[in-house]
């Protein structure tokens, strides 16, 4: 691993507080990236986006990046999913290089970006209809994952005629009804307000623990980064690059109250500081 | 979903879709008739409804016998402007290349008034029903492609990545994202070129033709028989109603979910 900026700062105090590198080098699940950065061809010239990253996901591992808006977080999400090919360098999932879209990821946006004509059970069902599997043996899962995130009875309901947060909750089901290994999610509750994000913080949670994905998720809020965590990448402003990477030892299952624990709100403050030092997080 | 409150019965037909505007429609048919009589305007000029009504009425088999060259020309124009218009409007959209070669050239086209092209038509097509029907889909054409480039191109990106990296096939991701969420803005183009559609139609049987209303008012004008003049001219507008009426329905049955049709599904579930 190379920190960029924060291996200058040599007091680190408290366990937390360190920064850390991968935990499993060698292993082949999960996700890798070595090497990998982007840049976009415009007519204005090349526009950087990523500059070269390396780090690696395990596989059941809540992985979260946080970073200014513009840092290239979305890109990092397409690279994974296979939808945009890194300008260098190369991303592993599950050992396999990523060169097209390989299906093995459920995506959450920001918006729940339902399909206004299909209803919720068949909005679900989307990524069964695109990748051609048996709807048949797909229909019982979609219908136990919508019991799983609480909206057991609104299957045959129009998506605007569900609230915004539980829109996204059948996004969510979305992303998982086809079993992928990863969940990557980009920014997925920050068009909520601010009481229905902390309950979906907790909701994703328990959803993260019951079906034991992979989980990437892209957020503007470093509470919710470390609430979420296991570990915390920061990136810095464009072209992204990884500014450090936090361990968050809090225990698991967490509830709302861990967010007055002492090594939260420090966790919460050191983070804080890469913004600070850089400019700002918006 | 509010319980409907108890209306009487006047109240309640007043509210029917069709009351208002035939209320209107009386309205002015009335104005029409008094102001003939206030400022004495002579019967060569303007005709009175009363004229207009009976020359309906004893013309009548007339009139529907040459309503249905009109019509067969519309629907063929307008057909062929939805057939073409909604593909070339998705190759518009789909390619950037296709978009700066062919865009700024149908808009071109577009300006070039079809009344004064439309006499090549009858150089190169004859008097039969063939230039009429391209009159009318050259007219109900550009309505159509504008309308369906702007509904293929306001799709999220979001969701077409989404879809895509589902694994789903170009043409997949375009059946499931794309043409569903241009089908709105689809229609309200067709509603247009429908409507466009007859008036092709009549300026092709304005410029060479023994047939259709376009043919029954040139004929009118010319002896100064202005009540038929206005009969056909009742009937054209008609014809235009009907047709907007079936594609609306057709809308509805189509995008039950658009938010333009949204009360209906309330009422529905």
């Amino acid at each position: 691993m190379k920190p960029a900026k924060a291996v200058s700062e040599t007091v680190q105090p408290a366990a937390h507080l360190r920064l850390v590198s991968d935990r499993a080098a060698g292993d082949t699940s999960g996700i890798r990236l070595s090497g990998v950065s982007k840049t976009y061809r415009t007519r204005d010239g090349d526009v950087p986006s990523l500059r070269p990253l390396d780090f690696h996901i395990n596989d059941g591992e809540f992985f979260v990046v946080v970073g200014p808006s513009g840092c290239g977080k979305s890109t990092l999400l397409k690279l994974i999913s296979g939808l945009l090919p890194p300008t260098s360098g190369e991303v592993l999932v599950e050992g396999e290089k990523v060169t097209t879209p390989h299906g093995n990821v459920g995506i959450v946006f920001q918006n729940a970006l339902l399909l206004p004509w299909r209803n919720i059970l068949s909005n679900v069902m989307l990524p069964i209809d695109m990748k051609r599997l048996p709807r048949q043996e797909y229909l019982a899962r979609a219908k136990s994952l919508l019991k799983l995130v609480g909206l057991e009875g609104f299957e045959k309901k129009l998506p605007w005629q569900l609230s915004g947060g539980m829109q996204q909750r059948a996004s969510i089901c979305r992303a998982l009804v086809h079993d992928p290994r990863i969940m990557l999610m980009d920014e997925p509750f920050g068009a909520l307000d601010a009481l229905t994000r902390e309950r979906m913080n907790v909701e994703l949670m328990r959803i993260q623990r019951e079906t034991k994905k992979t989980v990437l998720l892209i957020t503007h809020s470093i509470p919710e980064a470390v609430f979420l965590a296991d570990r915390v990448l920061v990136m810095t402003e464009r072209p992204g690059a990884i500014a450090a990477i936090y361990d968050v030892p809090l225990p698991r299952p967490r509830s709302l109250d861990v967010m007055a624990d002492p090594v939260f709100t420090e966790l919460v403050q050191r983070i804080r500081k890469h913004f600070f030092s850089q400019g700002t997080l918006d | 979903m509010a319980e409907p409150k108890p209306q009487n019965a006047v109240s309640k037909m007043l509210n029917a879709a069709w009351v208002r505007p035939l209320l209107f429609l009386v309205f002015i048919v009335v104005a029409w008739d008094l102001s003939i009589r206030l400022f004495k305007i002579p019967a060569y000029q303007i005709p009175a409804p009363a004229d207009v009504v009976a020359v309906l009425r004893s013309d009548w088999p007339e009139l529907l016998r040459q309503c249905w060259p009109t019509t067969y020309a519309t629907v063929w124009g307008f057909l062929l402007s939805a057939l073409f218009g909604i593909p070339v409007a998705m190759l518009i959209a789909g390619s950037k290349t296709v978009e700066s070669y062919v865009y700024p050239l149908l808009v071109f086209s577009q300006s070039v008034p079809k009344i004064a092209i439309a006499p090549l038509f009858v150089v190169w097509f004859g008097f039969g029903i063939l230039p009429k029907v391209i009159s009318a889909f050259l007219l109900g054409f550009f309505p159509v492609v504008v309308s369906a480039v702007q509904g293929f191109k306001s799709v999220d990106p979001d969701m077409v990545d989404l879809a895509r990296a589902m694994q789903g096939s170009r043409f997949q991701v375009f059946c499931a994202v794309n043409l569903p969420h241009a089908l709105p803005a689809i229609f309200s183009g067709l509603k247009v070129s429908v409507t466009l559609a007859v008036v092709g139609a009549v300026v092709g049987e304005f410029v060479g033709s023994n047939s259709g209303i376009g043919y029954v008012m040139q004929r009118s004008i010319g002896t100064f028989d202005l009540p038929t003049m206005f009969a056909a001219l009742v009937l054209l507008a008609l014809l235009g109603v009907i047709l907007f009426w079936i594609v609306d329905r057709i809308e509805k049955l189509v995008i039950p979910w658009h938010v333009s049709q949204r009360e209906d599904v309330i009422f529905a579930s």
